[in-house]
């Protein structure tokens, strides 16, 4: 059996964690049209005045400022390690972003431009990024590059043409390399949860890149649509709850890609709020991969510090 | 070479975790005021409440013969709304004798397609209106806004465009049957659902081609007065819908009335029994949807997490005031544990509050009287050994208000295992196998609703063939739809409202 493998590493990791109970129960199935419309009631949330503000800047500082394209150079990552320092102007407040997310060449431009000692992280997609189809011995080579080139995180993809032919070990065993190729580097588990389809299958991986040893769990490379979902996200929240029950091991979540506006990035915060609770509102467990959701917050941050709506062009492009 | 590769990264996993492990002790979730959402109300100022209310006979608003009015008041701040006439038996006879001239000249003779134009038409203002009704619908009977905005109120719409789409077809709805209409129905609503009620009672008897005298709720009448005010803009024929309020005894003059051919009745087993009575050696036709205790049964392969979703939708809706509320959940015992560790969570997350402010989840408990019979069954269950879980938090200083609950510990035994609660409060038990679990839920004398939950499509068939209930949900719990028939086995009464089959309880085949 292809799951037994992963119930045999739940069981060490649960003996290694101490945790009181050891089951053996398959990972729990997820109905599809209960979770759409629970995910649903999320955005019903009505967010306004002072929550909006607040919600908004938590927002901005959890953003992980991306730049993913063949043609970034040394001169965009710049314009992007500005903007994540310093979104707005210091009038409005705003904190900075969490980190900016790179291609593994531009690590050593961004850590130039930001220094040793910045608030703002460096990110790097690596193993392959976005395919996945590479070897291991050079996804392995290219993390290890990567974080001694300056990276803090490296956002790794999993292996999804060994998950979808049922080879659940194999994508274990590559993220648990992974994680011992990042060394003091936080690694985030990019599932690709557009190609994985059906919520079945991304509990199934958030469960696996959780007990391989991953910081975060992550929806999409933002290459495949469709990429972060309401939904997609809650079972991969819900994921997080009982392993942290499971182990006392907090796990972080990332969804990224097609979130956008501010309304969408409000019902995420709603979402962690009423499902992991206060201790993930915060850069450290939560983050959104996005480039132009923050200029949509800036643009609502203005608005309720200065009481009317500003054209875009009053917002620098990351 | 799989087998190796997991060795090494194990060891590897455990060298380099840079996780901090919680304590067994500490591993809880921690849902407190980090990011508190500030106040969201609706605007109920737009909206002016008429300082008293008349009946509604025979097209116009009448002052009540007796000139007595009680009053009317919003549950969530014990404020006085308005006061609303009280009918008397003299009052009761005219709107009989009004729907009476209705149905003999104006309404049975009616052709369909032409019915059916009047309940479009009302259908469409019911939508253009929603707003306004839903706001009054919150305020008088202490629903949340976020429910009577996007339950209550589209479902009112559908089941008036529903009918209306019967009404010129009544001869195909029941192949080798003619349909007649019967005459005159007489029909007593509830105060959980005030205007979806009248909905499901008024749009199919008029689809048929009836005439109507509706009573309202003591406690929920404004929608049903604003409802008579929508038929007068409709330009719906005068005296084809009669709104009657007042209490008991006008709900008595209505059943006892010698010249009504059909009664319709949803309300509580007690006074459903009264009626059935009253009814016995006349030959008026009745149908009862009363009360109900669903088993809500949980199998250790179900979607758990969606199925606590459903568990709190099913007994949290509506504050509990649901007649096929989920109020006892019967839980797998391998998965018991998990199932009270996860509702105690999820029920911290409900917020109870100003039923106006569109994130409240819990709104006021509809009357004081109400809120008295809860805390008299919950604290019986306390007394019995059940243990009580409720969440703590700040509730208003005025109004009636009962933060969500569920009982543990609860055997059959328990007066909460098989009274009606009609509130936020469920009660947990436990079974071994789908044999027992269908034993248990049909253990009671009601029979209204159930729900299953499992991943096993077989399983789900097995158990809806051997639950004795109306209505039997199947991974999602309080879903309503127009089409679909909906009514009891047992004491939860008889005939059906929704679909066609809610439609032939307002026919006479021949």
């Amino acid at each position: 059996m292809k799951v037994s493998a992963l119930i045999k590493e739940r069981r060490e990791s649960s003996i290694r964690h101490s945790s009181s109970a050891i089951r053996y129960s398959p990972v729990p199935t997820v109905d599809q049209v209960m979770v759409e419309e629970r995910a649903a009631s999320f955005g019903k949330r009505s967010i306004k005045t002072s929550a909006k503000v607040a919600g908004l800047k938590l927002a901005v500082s959890m953003c992980d400022l991306t730049t993913l394209e063949g043609k970034d150079t040394p001169g965009k990552v710049a314009y992007l390690c500005r903007k994540a320092i310093q979104p707005i102007e210091a009038k409005f407040d705003v904190p900075s972003c969490a980190a900016v997310c790179v291609y593994p060449n531009m690590v050593r431009h961004a850590r130039k431009f930001l220094g040793a000692d910045s608030p703002v992280n460096i990110a790097a997609v690596a193993t392959g990024f976005p395919s996945g189809q590479y070897p291991l011995r050079t996804k392995l080579e290219e993390v290890r590059r990567t974080v001694a080139d300056g990276a803090d995180e490296i956002d790794m993809v999993i292996d999804r043409a060994a998950f979808l032919a049922g080879d659940h070990a194999k994508v274990f065993d590559e993220i648990a390399a992974t994680k011992e190729a990042c060394g003091p580097a936080h690694l985030k588990v990019i599932l690709e949860t557009g190609e994985l389809v059906t919520y079945d299958n991304v509990r199934l991986a958030s469960e696996i890149a959780m007990q391989a040893g991953g910081d975060f769990i992550k929806t999409s490379t933002g290459k495949v649509s469709p990429a972060a979902t309401m939904p997609v996200t809650l079972v991969m929240l819900e994921a997080i709850r009982d392993y942290f029950f499971a182990t006392g091991i907090r796990i972080g979540m990332k969804p990224a890609g097609g979130i956008r506006t501010s309304k969408q990035a409000l019902a995420y915060l709603v979402m962690v709020k009423e499902t992991l609770g206060d201790d993930w509102l915060n850069p450290d467990m939560f983050r959104f991969g996005a480039s132009t959701l923050v200029n949509d917050l800036l643009m609502q941050i203005a608005r309720s510090a200065d009481g009317n709506y500003q054209g875009a062009d009053y917002f620098s492009l990351p | 070479m799989k087998t190796k590769l997991s060795k090494i990264s194990t060891k590897r996993v455990v060298a380099t975790s840079t996780h901090a492990v919680v304590p067994l002790k500490d591993r809880k979730l921690n849902f407190g005021n980090k990011w508190d959402f500030a106040p969201a109300p609706e605007d109920s100022k737009s909206y002016v409440i008429a300082s008293q209310h008349e009946l509604f006979i025979n097209g116009k608003f009448v002052a009540p013969s007796s000139g007595k009015y009680f009053e009317s008041i919003n549950p969530a701040t014990e404020q006085k709304l308005t006061t609303i006439a009280a009918a008397n038996a003299a009052d009761v006879d005219s709107a009989v004798k009004s729907a009476r001239k209705a149905y003999d000249k104006v309404w049975s003779k009616m052709p369909g397609r032409e019915r059916g134009k009047y309940l479009y038409r009302i259908a469409r203002i019911i939508q253009e209106k929603a707003r306004e009704l839903a706001v009054l619908e919150t305020m008088d009977g202490g629903k949340t806004i976020k429910e009577s905005r996007d339950v209550d109120l589209p479902l009112v719409a559908a089941h008036f465009f529903y009918y209306a789409g019967w009404a010129d077809k009544l001869k195909y709805a029941f192949p080798g049957k003619t349909p007649s209409p019967l005459g005159v129905v007489g029909q007593i609503i509830p105060w959980n659902f005030p205007l979806l009620m009248a909905a499901w009672k008024i749009a199919p008897a008029l689809a048929c081609g009836n005439t109507v005298v509706l009573k309202p709720a003591e406690t929920t009448s404004i929608t049903a007065l604003r409802l008579a005010q929508i038929f007068q803009e409709a330009e719906l024929p005068e005296g084809v819908v009669n709104i009657i309020t007042g209490a008991g005894e006008t709900g008595a003059a209505l059943v006892n009335h010698p010249d009504i051919n059909k009664l319709a009745f949803t309300g509580s087993t007690e006074v459903g029994k009264r009626i059935a009575q009253s009814v016995a050696g006349t030959k008026k036709k009745l149908t009862l949807e009363l009360g109900g205790k669903a088993a809500n049964i949980l199998f250790e392969d179900a979607p758990l997490d969606q199925a606590i979703e459903g568990v709190i939708n099913g007994i949290y809706f509506n504050q509990g005031h649901v007649c096929c509320a989920g109020s006892r959940l019967f839980v797998q015992e391998g998965i018991y544990s998990t199932v009270v560790k996860k509702l105690r969570d999820r029920i911290q997350t409900l917020r109870v509050g100003n039923p106006l402010d569109k994130n409240t989840d819990i709104g006021a408990i509809n009357s004081s009287a109400q809120l008295q019979k809860i805390r008299e069954l919950v604290q019986s269950g306390v007394d019995e050994g059940a243990e009580l879980t409720q969440t703590q938090c700040a509730l208003p200083a005025k109004g009636f208000w009962f933060p969500p609950a569920f009982l543990t510990g609860v055997t059959h035994a328990h007066r909460v295992a098989s009274e009606e609660i009609f509130g936020p409060v469920l009660s947990v038990m436990t079974f071994r196998t789908p044999e027992e679990a269908f034993e248990r839920a049909n253990n009671i004398p009601y029979g209204l609703s159930a729900g299953v939950w499992t991943d096993k499509g077989s399983k789900i068939f097995k158990m809806v063939n051997k639950l004795r209930a109306g209505v039997i949900w199947a991974n999602t719990y309080n879903k309503f739809d127009p089409t679909s028939p909906f009514g009891g086995y047992k004491e939860s009464g008889f005939g059906r409202e929704g679909g066609l089959q809610g439609l032939g309880a307002y026919c006479r085949l021949d």
